[in-house]
């Protein structure tokens, strides 16, 4: 189903949020550098996994996508066409293109209106997608297309659990038949029997529309299971992208792997043999990212390298967010192919290792 | 880095002195637990007869999905019920042989501070944000231990740095917001174990942490736990973790415990079909899975459980009696035992 010829690219994608102090005359402070130079691509009919943890930029970018964010700088192309440089027409016929499925299917949904008017929403926004006649049929179809019984077309949502929420709001996404759907971690507030028929769903519905998914999520293993590639994000930029197998066998950045490592497998027989990389400290605020490579504050690699210089003074005397090569303070890595990858990574050190299997 | 705290004796000196104590009874045991809300649905019955006992240094894994009932059990063992509109509807909750559930208030509130302690899923809203994180640490030795407020907070700074959070002396006198995440977990911690208890209960503590934060916090917990040879009840929805640190395993389902085993023959050989689907319905990272295999169907709602198996309309085992009659929990083979008129058929069925 898929090939190699993008919907979707991004480049050198940036949004800064400002931060202002003062109350009646409003200064900018500072920036708080959500997303930092993204570049990637989704071909028609794959799943781009993006992962990351809280604070790296993976909703920020979600929003750039649909419009909801306008970017500081940077371009975002659909077939071709920037759309950052769209008005208000523009950017309508954009968001037929390109849909998005919340997070959490509790507050995604108005309390107060039927599923039915719910999924029929986007008819009325843009009146030419389907006739007036037509619509009640094409709700019930896009029901039924969700796994959901099209006679509770007018129940309203507190009458349905979590996963068919869930179904609801893809439904909806799926009512101007857009090619793209960006998924905001979809199923990391259901629970797991449930996340299984969210994410089967999704597949089957990828299949038989040929939809190009991006697929947000904190859940690397759910990632593993739909995404055909992946890019992992830190502190609002890519840390290392490439097939889904090159990232989970080989990891080259020493980000990805701390976060493969720090996933726990369920599999008991495996205590204590995996190779486990336990990060020292929190991800740094976005609003004051360090210098050069911004994972180096906690980056193990970057102290191993440190370490074989380092003389015993400044061993005992420098802070362990310090401890790092004068090549990752000052320079930025750029996401480029690597000797010893296949795919690219940023990092001044990368070096492949198997975090994921047992030793 | 970690500071021993001065122990007053191995217990507390607290509980010697209640009715059924026995320094020989098991840690903590749990029996025939009811737990029922009276909503204005009608009666949810949350929690409907759950059994398990814990060792001292045995880390007990509580395992179900939302509405399983496995939060209301620890807030029940906890004495923290919100009652009305929940109620006791029966069993006993025994420390050391005595029964929780027949003492006063004050008395539990005192087995609460200094035997029996809980971390909390979400550690912003349960940490009070107008008082420093110093004092809220403090008040536990100034009210428990009638500590001056200085003794007392040099126990706080004792504490922090016990969990590992850097210039403890400093940051004593941060408020709760000047943490992140995994340092305000780390502080609710640091908060259970101030007095020294013997068992921990542990509901969902990482959940809301990141996955490399949410390491460093499962270590965290596992070392102290070892170090100080405690019971540790560990209430999660992730197998993962689970299979990481558990001895043994508790699966609930609608308000029952559905099987008990420990970790690895739960793993390898689940006994109750529900333990089975939810073990093939996990993605996995070390395998490219294809289609993830999935539960059919919904949990009942709590007011309408209906009669027989609660699990039994999304079960592929399910026959006529499943309808119908109530499968005890009961032994399948030595140290394991399943709620399941077919468990042994379900255990030696091949798990792929």
């Amino acid at each position: 189903m898929t090939s190699t010829e993008p919907v979707l690219q991004v480049e050198g994608l940036v949004k800064h949020f400002p931060i202002r102090s003062g109350i009646v005359f409003k200064r900018t402070v500072g920036q708080v550098k959500a997303v930092d130079g993204v570049d990637i691509t989704l071909n028609r009919g794959e799943t781009l996994g993006v992962v990351g943890e809280s604070g790296c930029g993976k909703s920020t970018l979600a929003k750039l996508l649909v419009g909801l964010e306008k970017p500081t700088s940077g371009a975002i192309r659909v077939r071709g066409e920037d759309v950052t440089r769209l008005g208000r027409s523009g950017m309508r016929r954009l968001r037929r293109n390109v849909q998005m499925v919340f997070q959490d299917p509790y507050t995604s949904l108005n309390p107060r209106m039927t599923v039915g008017d719910i999924i029929g929403e986007p008819y009325r926004i843009h009146p030419d997608a389907v006739p007036k006649s037509g619509r009640r049929a094409a709700v019930r179809e896009l029901i039924d297309m969700v796994g959901l019984n099209p006679d509770h077309i007018s129940r309203y949502p507190h009458q349905f659990s979590g996963g068919q929420r869930q179904r609801i709001g893809i439904a909806r996404a799926l009512a101007l038949k857009p090619e793209i759907l960006i998924c905001d971690e979809p199923v990391s507030a259901l629970d797991v029997s449930i996340q299984g028929q969210v994410i089967n769903l999704l597949e089957e519905l990828q299949d038989e529309l040929g939809l190009s998914y991006l697929f947000i999520a904190h859940d690397l293993s759910v990632v593993r299971h739909i995404a055909d590639r992946v890019a992992v994000m830190y502190l609002g930029k890519v840390a290392e992208s490439g097939e889904e197998n090159q990232i989970y066998e080989h990891p080259m950045h020493p980000y990805t792997q701390a976060l493969l490592s720090a996933v726990p497998v369920p599999d008991p027989t495996l205590r204590g043999q995996r190779d486990e990389i336990v990060l020292e400290g929190d991800v740094p605020s976005p609003a004051n990212p360090p210098s050069g490579c911004r994972f180096r504050t906690r980056c193990f690699k970057a102290r191993a390298e440190w370490a074989k210089t380092a003389t015993d003074e400044q061993r005992k005397n420098t802070p362990l967010a310090e401890q790092a090569p004068d090549v990752c303070k000052q320079q930025i890595p750029v996401l480029e192919i690597r000797e010893g990858g296949a795919h690219p990574s940023a990092c001044h050190y990368a070096q492949e290792r198997d975090v994921v299997h047992a030793h | 880095m970690t500071v021993e705290l001065d122990r007053q004796g191995s217990h507390n000196g607290y509980v010697e002195g209640l009715p059924g104590y026995r320094d020989d009874a098991p840690l903590l045991e749990v029996e025939d637990l009811q737990v029922e809300f009276h909503t204005r649905d009608g009666v949810a019955r949350a929690v409907n007869g759950v059994d398990f006992s814990l060792r001292a240094g045995e880390t007990l894994a509580v395992v179900g999905e939302s509405g399983s009932g496995k939060s209301v059990t620890a807030q029940a063992i906890m004495g923290i019920l919100e009652e009305p509109p929940a109620r006791v509807a029966g069993g006993e909750i025994r420390f050391r042989g005595v029964d929780l559930l027949k003492l006063s208030a004050e008395r539990r509130r005192r087995i609460r501070a200094n035997h029996v302690a809980m971390v909390f899923q979400d550690a912003l809203s349960a940490l009070n944000p107008v008082w420093t994180v110093g004092f809220q640490l403090g008040e536990l030795f100034r009210k428990h231990r009638g500590m001056s407020r200085k003794d007392a907070r040099r126990r706080a700074v004792e504490l922090l740095d016990m969990v590992r959070i850097p210039a403890a002396a400093q940051r004593v006198d941060e408020y709760p917001h000047q943490f992140s995440g995994g340092m305000r977990q780390r502080v609710m911690i640091a908060m259970a174990l101030a007095l020294d208890p013997e068992v921990l209960i542990a509901d969902e503590p990482t959940t809301a942490l990141d996955v490399t934060v949410q390491a460093q916090i499962m270590r965290l917990l596992s070392d102290i736990q070892a170090e100080r040879h405690m019971g540790l009840i560990l209430i999660t929805h992730d197998l993962g973790v689970v299979a990481d640190v558990a001895d043994d395993i508790t699966v609930m389902y609608a308000g029952r415990a559905v099987e008990q085993a420990n970790v690895r023959d739960t793993f390898a050989s689940p006994a109750h079909p529900y333990t089975k689907a939810l073990l093939r319905s996990i993605p996995r990272l070390d395998v490219k899975g294809q289609r993830l295999e999935v539960i059919a169907g919904l949990p009942p709602v709590l007011t309408d459980i209906p009669p027989g198996c609660a699990f039994a309309p999304r079960c592929g085992y399910a026959q006529d009696v499943c309808r119908t009659e109530r499968p005890p929990l009961s032994t399948v083979t030595a140290g394991r035992s399943a709620a399941c008129h077919f468990a042994s058929e379900v255990m030696t069925d091949d798990v792929n």
